[in-house]
């Protein structure tokens, strides 16, 4: 078992553990292949998602989609947002490159 | 598991502690450098280090510091004040002595400066010491155990592993008639229809929901959730994903009532800590990091917390134990000696969440008994106090009693 569907009415699963980039996840929706490397804990799509689309985990909303999701894409930042509250993230790479790297 | 151990330690108010510690408390951060030196030497002997940095009065850091320096693990307290601070000095002394408690007070400005305060502050906490020695025993049940939980460096796993372990050790222990006590409103944020078909009553429904949303209204002004960057690199995408993780700490035992920091239910039950300030936004965040939430939940009564974490937090606490369940199996390997429990060995098919929740309830069972965390023998003794504001809980609620001022 590489990702688990907490609720049958979600459209994301969650790695259980580090997998990466083209590694094939068994879902029960059926097989995905994973478009990025991925750390334990992230979120994939286990069904194809279209803009404004809940975005569910647990068998609730956790937020809307902002771009079409394929299933086995990655669920994050880059695709879907909060229908409460921003999210503040630290890129510590992009700090540390502005430093080194003008 | 009824009788956890036979030599609690007996307070006049009839709770019962599982640590007999003597707190050094400074009552500005002008008083600070003094306090910490004055307890240094009895750092490993049960004296901890506590205090208020704001120069200014206010009735919510009053009633945190009255309510933790009478906890039932806190055997005898050393105020430390420089003088013109605006603490309440004479009431805090007042009120811990009327508990029974041998308690101090130093005033550096009366006590000829730094180093005779502080020669002064060590000959007072050598004699505290020698008074615990003679504090009553008594049996502790687990109907008289207060337990908190709190998340923190939350990631994705937090939700799936740890935070529902949690909820089933919570469940046994409510079962079992213990106090258990789950908090952050602004990490229910999304929940708060799922939280009120929770409420023991449809009154406890509505005040759980109008915590929630004063909590969204708060951080809303604010522009910034309970959400740190770490919880990203973790997998964790938005405030109301993060919430739902947290929730499922809870359990699924209907939530008795709501309180609000300082406040000790007097009936045995689940409560929700509310610890979003009342009223307009005025001092700030409303809990600046994750101490300040362990430190509330300590000042309504928490003998124990449960602090699930996936990136890996270290913390611990001043007054009461921190027990550390990680949920995530990598940060167990990377923090093995920082853990208590290995919640995450479950997404590695090594256990299921019930054996960890037995676990759960095991350990704290243990600790009561005086078997110190992981982070209690390294030396953690973390502790945060600021300014809030509250209005009292409304009568739709439950009793709690408040200690008397």
């Amino acid at each position: 078992m590489d990702a688990i569907q907490l609720s049958s009415l979600d459209n994301v699963a969650v790695l259980v553990r580090r997998l990466p980039a083209g590694a094939r996840v068994s879902l029960e929706s059926g097989e995905v292949i994973l478009d990025r490397d991925l750390g334990l804990g992230h979120k994939i799509a286990c069904k194809p998602i279209a803009i404004g689309d809940k975005i569910m985990k647990y068998g609730v909303s956790i937020g809307s989609a902002t771009q079409p999701i394929a299933p086995g894409q990655h669920v994050h930042l880059h695709n879907m947002q909060s229908d409460y509250l921003p999210t503040y993230t630290l890129d510590v790479d992009r700090l540390f490159r502005g430093v080194s790297t003008p | 598991m009824n009788c956890i151990r036979n030599d609690a330690f007996l307070r006049t108010d009839g709770r019962k502690g599982i640590r007999n510690t003597v707190a050094v408390v400074y009552l500005v951060e002008c008083a600070h450098h003094v306090a910490r030196e004055i307890q240094l030497p009895f750092r490993e002997v049960g004296v901890h280090l506590l205090g208020f940095g704001g120069c200014y009065p206010n009735d919510y850091s009053f009633r945190m510091l009255t309510t933790l320096c009478t906890h039932p693990n806190v055997g005898g307290v050393l105020l430390v004040s420089l003088g013109c601070e605006g603490f309440n000095r004479a009431g805090l002394l007042d009120v811990i002595r009327r508990s029974g408690r041998p308690a101090e007070l130093l005033v550096i400005q009366e006590c000829g400066g730094t180093r005779t305060t502080i020669e002064q502050g060590r000959v007072r906490i050598g004699e505290i010491l020698r008074q615990l020695e003679t504090v009553p025993r008594a049996a502790l049940t687990v109907e008289e155990l207060v337990i908190g939980t709190i998340c923190g460096g939350s990631d994705g796993t937090s939700g799936i592993t740890a935070n529902p372990a949690i909820g089933l050790a919570f469940d046994r222990l409510v079962a079992a008639g213990a106090t258990c006590i789950f908090e952050e409103t602004g990490e229910l944020i999304g929940c708060e229809q799922i939280l009120a078909t929770r409420a023991a009553t449809p009154p406890v429904a509505a005040q759980l929901v109008e915590s929630v949303e004063k909590a969204a209204r708060y951080y809303a002004t604010l522009g910034h959730g309970s959400f740190a960057p770490g919880n990203a690199d973790g997998g964790l995408t938005t405030q109301e994903e993060k919430s739902m993780g947290a929730f499922s700490k809870s359990g699924s035992a209907p939530i008795t009532g709501l309180i609000k920091p300082g406040d000790v239910p007097a009936v045995s039950g689940l409560y929700l800590l509310d610890v979003v300030p009342d009223g307009e936004v005025r001092f700030g965040f409303p809990n600046v990091n994750d101490t300040a939430e362990i430190v509330e939940l300590i000042a309504c009564g928490s003998h124990v917390t449960l602090f699930s974490t996936g990136r890996g937090s270290v913390v611990g606490s001043a007054i009461s134990p921190v027990v550390k369940i990680c949920a995530n199996p990598e940060t167990f390997r990377n923090l093995a000696g920082d853990m208590d429990i290995d919640a995450g060995r479950v997404l590695e098919g090594r256990g299921s969440l019930p054996e960890v929740g037995d676990e759960i309830v095991a350990l704290v069972q243990r600790v009561a008994a005086g078997v110190p965390t992981a982070s209690e023998a390294l030396g953690h003794q973390e502790f945060v106090l600021g300014y809030k504001s509250f209005e009292p809980v409304g009568p739709a609620c439950h009793p709690v009693s408040t200690i008397h001022m």
